[in-house]
């Protein structure tokens, strides 16, 4: 098939939030402002960011968890950011989610069996006993969980293997994409290595794209095929893995890849420490938002806001200038 | 301490260790039980006790407690009369005893209605966005008159009865069961398993039935038993100013109200179904309390 697996363009989330001295009035609160990008099949895209910068939001959206704005959302070229519920949730099955906390995202109540077989039900995914059982039981081997997991409850397990049934959930509808929403960000260093090779693994056999929220770039070299860089609602830069992480335009993403700790004690290099707090989203700064940490900011980073425009193969900033890569 | 190690090595190393610790003193499931949780235990056992002495009133030695007998008027409490007699000669022991159940059947038939009602009501004030603002402020509204006051203001449009008894003081304590639940269910609604539900198209009234009802039950139960002993105050304040229990039926609070005149001199008429009430009330508390700790000790701030 061809176009895009999902096209997002131009979304927009506006929260609405009590502002003025006592809280009587209502301000917009912008969290996604104005954000577009494609996933293919197959395809790894990484959104990175810092907290707040409206990354999840996009994943939250783009899973209908709430409503965008304004921008469209398709599926496989079809519209899905304004459907009402009844027609959405057919769809639903093609869209599943990972999130961060291994904990809260499993029902304390429910056994693993219950939890996998909540998905398979809503869509009549399996019909029979037996078969539930079996589905189950491949859910289980997919994700490197004992079938013998099957009857116990959450608590029972480690939060990496808590983190697998949770994968196990959303492959269970047998989806074309999964948003990783800090899938692997509150895990041990060593199980986190685990979780990504295990999607790494189902990417390769089961041909699922993932949309891998992080605010990790170190996390995200290992699997990703494109990352693009959020800051302040907006997409600042996307790139290829290869183009990002060798040849990084924007400063911010500089500034970013700067803080990945290098294991190589030896290394030495200067790393850019961004000064001050990200703006309040309810006053973002004029012009391109980063000015105000920018290093290289001028007069007309503070009055003209910059377009994505190309650096390179597949490859976009919102820079104005075309700034030699970062020394070191 | 010391991993365990097959065969005599093992068992060696485990035998060089000191007695750091004392064993456990063993108790019985029931004894273990009371130790855990006095206070559902203790609660327990006397609303039980309470609760028996309703059903069984008949054969706990009483009389008719309706039967008048003026020549036996006003008598102290003696071997014949536990209690004492009343004003009409009625005896007080009887009365008290039967009293029980008006009391327990207003507590807890309140305690489960206005938890029906206001999980409902909270139920969709937590998911209906647009009907929320409008319940809550009726809930408000409801709140903000004291829940004594909207009773005796609902019970002067109707008759006297224990049903309309009911209905008043349900309708008195709904909003505090309404509003805990919609506070519950506005916190579960963002967990993140309630939100991969709904990405895994369970509908609604599923996620309501499996996500989020079975986690408001904690909460519910310990607020239940709170409206069940303010009920149960509520219905002797109604009786004890007349607005309440019809007299026929002795209820604590009315048996109260015929003995208040005569307080001073015979206050044995006053003071049995006094503390027959408040122990009641005491051991119903005393089982909200116990439930609350031993269900989630980070409910203690929240109630």
């Amino acid at each position: 098939m061809t176009g895009p697996l999902l096209d997002v363009q131009d979304l927009r989330k506006e929260f609405a939030v009590r502002a003025g001295r006592f809280g009587f009035g209502r301000a917009a609160l912008a969290a996604v402002d104005g954000v577009s990008f494609t996933i293919s099949r197959g395809e790894t895209l990484s959104l990175v960011g810092e907290s707040g910068c409206g990354k999840s939001t996009v994943g939250r959206a783009i899973l209908r968890l709430i409503a965008p704005t304004a921008g469209e959302i398709r599926l496989d070229g079809q519209r899905i950011d304004d459907l009402p519920e009844h027609r959405l949730r057919p769809l639903r099955r093609r869209i599943q989610v990972v999130f961060q906390d291994p904990f809260s995202s499993l029902n304390p109540r429910l056994t693993v069996g219950e939890i996998l077989a909540e998905p398979l039900r809503n869509f009549g995914l399996v019909h029979g006993r037996a078969a539930r059982v079996e589905r189950l039981g491949q859910l289980a081997d997919a994700v490197g969980v004992a079938r013998e997991a099957l009857g116990r409850r959450p608590h029972e397990f480690s939060g990496g293997q808590r983190q697998r049934i949770g994968i196990a959930r959303a492959l269970a509808t047998e989806p074309e994409l999964i948003v990783c929403d800090e899938a692997v960000s509150a895990l041990d260093v060593s199980v986190k290595a685990q979780i990504i090779n295990l999607f790494a693994d189902l990417q390769d056999r089961l041909g699922l794209a993932l949309l891998f929220i992080s605010h990790d770039l170190a996390v995200v070299e290992h699997l990703t095929h494109r990352v693009a860089v959020m800051y302040l609602g907006r997409i600042v830069e996307t790139a290829p893995r290869r183009a990002l992480f060798a040849a990084p335009h924007h400063p911010y993403t500089r500034a970013l890849l700067s803080s990945v700790p290098v294991p190589d004690p030896t290394a030495t290099r200067r790393r850019i420490v961004l000064g001050g707090d990200v703006p309040s989203p309810l006053a973002p700064p004029p012009g391109c938002r980063f000015h105000t940490r920018c290093p290289f900011a001028v007069e007309r980073c503070r009055v003209e806001t910059p377009a994505l425009r190309p650096v390179g193969e597949g490859h976009r900033s919102a820079c104005h200038f075309d700034t030699a890569p970062a020394p070191g | 301490m010391s991993a365990r190690l097959p065969g005599d090595a093992g068992e060696a190393l485990a035998e060089a260790l000191p007695e750091l610790l004392s064993p456990p003193r063993r108790r019985g499931a029931v004894g273990g039980f009371i130790h855990r949780h006095p206070g559902i235990a203790a609660g327990g056992a006397l609303v039980v006790l309470m609760a028996a002495i309703a059903v069984f009133a008949p054969i706990l030695g009483t009389v008719d407690p309706t039967a008048l007998a003026p020549a036996r008027r006003l008598r102290p409490p003696s071997a014949m009369y536990w209690f004492g007699t009343d004003m009409l000669g009625r005896d007080v022991y009887s009365r008290v005893i039967y009293g029980a159940r008006v009391s327990l059947v207003v507590g807890f038939a309140v305690a489960v209605l206005a938890s029906l009602l206001g999980t409902a009501i909270g139920l969709v004030g937590g998911f209906v966005r647009w009907l929320d603002a409008l319940l809550m402020r009726v809930m408000d509204g409801l709140m903000s008159i004291p829940s004594i006051l909207l009773a005796i203001a609902l019970m002067a449009l109707t008759r006297g009865s224990v049903r309309n008894v009911v209905i008043a003081i349900t309708i008195a304590e709904v909003p505090r069961v309404a509003r805990l639940v919609r506070g519950v269910v506005l916190g579960l609604r963002e967990l993140p398993y309630v939100e991969a539900a709904v990405a895994a198209g369970t509908r609604s009234p599923m996620i309501i039935l499996r996500h989020i009802l079975p986690n408001t039950l904690a909460p519910l139960s310990v607020q239940a038993t709170y409206i069940c002993a303010s009920a149960m105050i509520t219905e002797a304040i109604l009786s004890f100013i007349g607005a309440g229990t019809p007299p026929i039926i002795p209820s604590w609070g009315n048996i109260m109200a015929e003995g208040r005149a005569l307080w001073q001199v015979k206050p044995y008429l006053v003071f049995f179904p006094a503390a027959f009430l408040s122990v009641t009330v005491l051991a119903v508390n005393l089982l909200g309390d116990g439930l609350r700790d031993a269900l989630d000790p980070r409910l203690a701030r929240k109630l």
